[in-house]
């Protein structure tokens, strides 16, 4: 039976920046995944680890962070927490029994390109790999 | 203040087996301060363990709530607000909060979802070291108001050892060696000369050893 995952994207607002053009448009043109929902927050410093596994909760089978460039944050250390968060959520996902790769943080530059697409295509490709989630009744 | 942190979830996830409805009660004193069970981690963990027990194929009701302190009967009264809408109480207050519901609330089953470390204080962010054992018989006004007992690896009242080496201890390099702090901060106090006080053998049944410990201050009871 095929896989159709489901898979939930933090990005920041300077990350995911032209990713609104056209009403996603053109980012699905560019083959990013249908099965990628996307929260734009202000900064990804702002997502907390409740929310992280809140997606997990609400039936993610993977969850990724879109922020900033570790050493190029807008908000200096936005992406960098959000990064040490996502580490967290790993740790409690392994202490569960449960593949620690069902979450992941890209630093991305601002901006649509090829690495945006790039990463979505990845956690797609990585997500149905993995199988559903593990969290299911 | 009070450290503690985060006991392994499947222990946690052991202990909440069979419940079908749990208040996860969160404590705004100590452990609020050392980010290991305030209301943001009580969050956290209700989220786990939602997440835990669907792995399971289980599902479990969880309310979340938090007192002022969990160490205080006052306190502990609140909990009533809650009462016949949980099987069991997860506490992520320290040891003290545990025991004091353990005390206050005969009928009800509560359990522990913090390890309580230690005395301590935040180094840095995301940062706290020990630096009080809670001994009962304070020997800081001897040591420049660096506690031997709590940050030498072997608690020495005439110290240093011989393993100090360029001031780090021998148990873990990762450590000072309080005694060589001790000694430096003496020196620069003009009273390096306390290093040579010889200190008596302790009696350390303040330290627990004689038992649970007990505090009265009779112009304070009613």
């Amino acid at each position: 039976m095929s896989f159709e995952p489901k898979i939930t994207l933090f990005s920041c607002h300077y990350a995911s920046q032209q990713s609104c053009a056209e009403h996603g448009k053109e980012l699905q043109e560019l083959g990013f995944p249908a099965t990628i929902t996307m929260v734009r927050v202000p900064c990804t410093g702002k997502v907390q680890v409740t929310a992280l596994l809140k997606a997990f909760e609400d039936g993610a089978d993977g969850v990724y962070v879109v922020g900033c460039p570790a050493e190029g944050c807008h908000n200096i250390k936005g992406s960098v927490r959000a990064a040490k968060r996502v580490v967290a959520v790993k740790k409690a996902l392994e202490e569960l029994g449960v593949e620690a790769g069902r979450i992941e943080m890209y630093h991305l530059p601002r901006g649509l390109h090829p690495e945006f697409v790039a990463a979505g295509v990845a956690m797609d490709k990585k997500i149905r790999a993995l199988g559903p989630t593990p969290f299911q009744i | 203040m009070i450290v503690a942190e985060r006991k392994p979830m499947a222990e946690i996830i052991e202990m909440v087996n069979g419940c079908s409805r749990i208040l996860v009660l969160a404590c705004r004193g100590c452990v609020t301060v050392c980010s290991a069970g305030g209301e943001r981690e009580a969050a956290v963990l209700a989220s786990l363990i939602r997440l835990g027990m669907k792995k399971q194929g289980k599902t479990i009701e969880i309310i979340e709530g938090s007192l002022v302190r969990q160490c205080d009967k006052e306190y502990i009264d609140a909990i009533d607000e809650w009462k016949g809408q949980y099987d069991a109480i997860v506490s992520t207050a320290c040891g003290v909060g545990v025991n004091f519901i353990a005390n206050l609330r005969k009928d009800t089953l509560v359990f522990p979802a913090l390890n309580t470390t230690f005395f301590g204080g935040s180094a840095e962010q995301g940062v706290w070291i020990e630096q009080c054992a809670g001994c009962g018989d304070c020997v800081l006004h001897l040591t420049g108001g660096l506690c031997p007992v709590a940050r030498c690896a072997k608690s020495l009242l005439n110290g240093p050892c011989g393993g100090s080496v360029d001031g780090r201890c021998e148990i873990n390099k990762d450590t000072e060696c309080i005694w060589q702090s001790i000694h430096d901060r003496l020196s620069v106090l003009g009273r390096r000369a306390q290093m040579e006080a010889i200190a008596p053998i302790r009696d350390w049944s303040t330290a627990g050893h004689g038992g649970p410990r007990k505090t009265v201050r009779n112009e304070l009871t009613i």
